[in-house]
């Protein structure tokens, strides 16, 4: 996972990679939560270019977050899901209160 | 029965990934589309993450993965002999979940459900609880 701020724009870019599962989620909230805190970001966008799979523990990951963004008064956008992971969120409904783009730039003209 | 393997693992969130990618490489056997290999690598990472958050608590046991397959049909059996469910219709409805503040979506058993053709569930209070799926794949 590799995160980078827009400050300007009050975003924090989440990269993921790889596979998000309830053992990697652990660790994914607890990083994003202190940069959001850290950074005083309010928007979040969440890359997910390069991961290749993803359970439902990656629903509550996202979830949570949009909670916490929408109380800061931002918002959650999700860049470029592969099929799999694609899948997982419709399943869940999150693409109802979630938009989701193809790429980084189009997300950050969506902030 | 054309072939079964078995596998046990500690209780360890770390072994999620073994497991389904062990999973996953069983079922190539039966040469399965892209979407199949990835409904049943999803379905499989949901039971034993169950297994494994909800089998022991916070106590060490182990988790059991076994595949079957019969012609084109793969059958995976999650097990553990941890603490078992209480109300088994309540567990299984979509969006309810044990752990609401560890963020479980409570969508694990759904996702079984969509993704495998048949699933049952069995538990046995204070003995632990076997979760048995099912999905006859495309013929290639």
């Amino acid at each position: 996972m590799r995160m980078k701020l827009i400050g300007q724009m009050h975003v924090l870019v989440v990269e993921m990679e790889e596979e998000l599962d309830h053992h990697i989620a652990q660790n994914v909230r607890e990083i994003i939560d202190k940069e959001l805190k850290r950074t005083n970001a309010i928007n979040l966008v969440f890359d997910f270019r390069n991961l290749s799979f993803m359970d439902s523990s990656g629903i509550g990951v996202i979830i949570g977050r949009y909670k916490i963004v929408k109380i800061l008064g931002g918002s959650v956008i999700i860049v470029s899901p592969q099929p799999q992971v694609r899948r997982i969120i419709e399943m869940a409904g999150i693409h109802k209160i979630i938009k989701i783009t193809n790429t980084l730039d189009n997300a950050l003209k969506m902030v | 029965m054309d072939n079964m393997m078995k596998l046990e693992f500690l209780n360890k969130s770390n072994n999620e990934r073994f497991a389904r990618t062990v999973a996953a490489a069983f079922a190539t056997i039966l040469d399965p589309t892209l979407e199949e290999l990835s409904e049943i690598k999803t379905a499989v990472s949901e039971a034993v993450t169950n297994a494994i958050i909800h089998g022991y608590e916070d106590s060490t046991g182990m988790v059991c993965l076994e595949g079957r397959i019969d012609g084109r049909t793969i059958e995976f059996i999650v097990s553990d002999r941890g603490k078992g469910i209480e109300d088994i219709t309540q567990a299984m409805q979509p969006l309810f979940t044990g752990k609401p503040e560890m963020e479980r979506s409570g969508m694990g058993f759904t996702i079984m459900e969509t993704f495998m053709d048949s699933i049952e569930v069995e538990s046995v209070l204070g003995g632990g609880t076997t979760v048995k799926m099912s999905k006859t794949l495309k013929d290639r």
